[in-house]
């Protein structure tokens, strides 16, 4: 069915820039996978949200000042005197969560169902850009409010740097603009912070038509194989992508109305001090399983490096994962690692947010006493005194969750792609639906 | 030239030629041009300006220490006790992580000047904690000794020290 306007001015328009015709293929002729599950919602999720974070944002700019001297209070008076300016700047802060939590689910469903594999690797490609270009957009959305948070978060993200071997401490003082995070790095920030997004914007259009080239993998894995397999995107997925956001925003919503500092800190209400650090530093949630793995080397320029490898590791996923078989579901010993690693990742949000000196574990008891490492005997009987006998520290649990990490990505992936023996796949997405479908079933029992 | 033979080949050598030189030219031109773009992020020159900060050692007791601000940053003035003198000549040099003899970090051992920029990931380290009875870092969790001397934690160098002069017994001239 391809696009013949009635219309005659849609004609006109459509002779010289046929972009209806595009949109009509899109909805109508894109064939779809007509077994995609919810799952598969998360997709069209993330891009609701971007839309309401260049909204909200573009409101936001209407009232903010970026200078040092009247950030914080421009946005109290957005809080207290802007009419409904506390709705818009709760729903962009709490928006920016949303899209994390929204691209890390559709982040693992690509894991689970091995969407990554050929041919998907530039869309994964794609993907991985626009959650770097998310990441540098929050954490310097972060800063704008110019709180206590604000100010550390830059100073500590912005020091990575300065690990870099002989060119780091000017590579840091040109991100600053000066010797210290202040005025110009406030103004710098503001100005990225609106530009991204639309970077952002730019690298999703990339990747859905990177999608629409090979068009969407599905829970199965296998390809469409005949019109049997497929339905047309509307109005089907329009349908079930609609009812995915209006769950998503009742879950939006309870965060929005009812705890809209939850994944706050409440020092980013205290306004930047220059001198004095906040006790207990920790980045926003979302990065949290990196700032671990940061934490977790002993060494500057280790630490950074092996933070950024988590990152720069899963762009060579499509060819470390050597299984031929796209979906978990047929892959029985990688579908019980993939929940490890998902697991282990859930842990590294949780340590990132411990204290870097504490113990995870402690138990108490009864230990020899030592003076200078010589165990202290009194009449042929050792002396024992209150102390720890069994500590598990944070900074060791981070080191085994950070190794676990790389260990899945770097020799699981590849050593379960080469021995794992997968179940045997169906001959096309049509018979595997019919073979869970009830009536058939009931069809073959009459 | 419509002739064939050795002209032609010649003609193509000259368009090789020509070719690289245009787009050698075109990528210093566009090098050239982006330069102000990236240049105009480092320090400007009213920021470069602010370089120099005096502080009155007046009224600093033994035993305390101010922090003043020194092109943003803060600067640690500490009027440092004889016990924490001691102690940070005693300390065996060669095996710190960053060997450095307090001498070296001093022009007058009872005054301590550094920068209170944790160099680990920029923090500013809190007074008279830690291990070493010096400075600790809440961020990461490095310990400073009452040199100002890395001694245990992530942070790969001691407490920078700040360029600067005494101007006479009680006022210094920081940068």
């Amino acid at each position: 069915m391809s696009f013949e306007p009635k219309n005659t001015a849609v004609k006109w328009v459509e002779d010289r820039l046929p972009i209806m015709g595009m949109l009509h293929h899109a909805l109508y002729e894109y064939p779809t996978p007509k077994n995609l599950s919810y799952w598969w919602t998360f997709g069209s999720l993330a891009g609701v949200v971007l839309v309401i974070q260049i909204v909200t944002g573009i409101v936001l700019a209407m009232h903010y000042t970026p200078h040092v001297d009247m950030a914080f209070n421009s946005v109290e008076h957005i809080m207290r005197d802007v009419n409904y300016g506390w709705l818009m700047r709760y729903m962009h802060a709490n928006g920016a969560s949303m899209f994390f939590i929204v691209v890390y689910l559709h982040m693992f469903r690509g894991l689970y169902y091995g969407s990554y594999k050929a041919p998907r690797e530039l869309l994964w490609w794609l993907g991985l850009v626009i959650f770097l270009l998310m990441m540098a957009t929050a954490f310097m959305g972060y800063v704008l409010p110019w709180g206590q948070m604000s100010f550390w978060g830059a100073t500590v993200i912005t020091n990575l740097f300065s690990a870099i071997p002989v060119v780091g401490e000017s590579i840091v003082s040109w991100l600053w603009g000066g010797f210290s995070v202040d005025n110009p790095t406030l103004n710098r920030f503001f100005s990225l912070h609106y530009l991204l997004p639309f970077v952002i914007v730019g690298v999703v259009i990339l990747h859905i038509w990177a999608l629409h080239t090979n068009g969407s993998n599905n829970p199965t894995g296998i390809e469409i194989k005949d019109g049997q397999d497929s339905i047309p995107f509307h109005p089907y997925y329009t349908v079930k992508d609609l009812f995915g956001l209006a769950i998503f925003l009742i879950f939006f919503s309870a965060f929005l109305f009812y705890a809209p500092n939850y994944m706050g800190h409440p020092d980013n209400y205290i306004p930047a001090d220059p001198l004095v650090t906040p006790v207990h530093i920790v980045p926003e949630w979302y990065f949290l399983p990196f700032y671990a793995i940061l934490r977790a080397v002993p060494d500057k320029l280790g630490g950074v490096l092996l933070m950024f490898g988590a990152i720069a590791v899963l762009f060579a996923l499509p060819w470390l994962d050597k299984s031929r078989v796209r979906s978990a579901r047929f892959r029985p010993i990688y579908k019980q690692v993939f929940w490890v690693f998902v697991l282990v990742c859930v842990a590294l949000t949780y340590m990132g947010a411990q204290s870097a000196d504490g113990n995870m574990v402690e138990f108490r008891g009864m230990v020899p006493v030592e003076i200078n490492g010589v165990v202290q005997m009194k009449d042929g009987v050792v002396l024992m005194e209150e102390g720890i006998t069994f500590a598990l520290s944070n900074v060791l649990v981070s080191q085994l969750l950070t190794a676990y990490y790389f260990l899945h990505l770097l020799v699981l992936l590849p050593m379960i792609g080469l021995f794992e023996r997968p179940r045997p796949l169906p001959a096309s997405i049509a018979e595997d639906v019919l073979a869970k479908s009830p009536a058939k079933e009931e069809a073959s029992n009459a | 030239m419509t002739t064939t033979t050795p002209g032609e080949e010649d003609g193509v050598k000259r368009r090789d030629f020509l070719y690289v030189a245009a787009g050698g030219l075109g990528a210093v031109g566009t090098a050239a041009a982006i330069w102000p773009f990236i240049s105009q992020m480092n320090p400007s020159a009213d920021v470069l300006a602010l370089s120099t900060t005096e502080v009155d050692l007046e009224g600093i007791e033994v035993g305390s220490e101010i922090t003043t601000v020194w092109q943003g940053k803060p600067v640690f003035v500490r009027h440092r006790t004889g016990e924490e003198i001691k102690k940070a000549e005693d300390v065996v040099v060669a095996e710190l992580p960053d060997p450095e003899p307090d001498a070296d970090r001093v022009i007058k051992p009872e005054w301590l000047v550094m920068i209170g920029v944790c160099t680990h990931l920029g923090c500013v380290p809190v007074k008279e904690q830690g291990e070493y009875d010096g400075w600790f870092c809440p961020c990461h969790g490095s310990h400073y000794d009452t040199s100002g001397r890395i001694r245990k934690g992530p942070a790969p160098l001691n407490l920078a020290i700040p360029p600067y002069e005494f101007l006479d017994d009680s006022n210094i001239k920081i940068g």
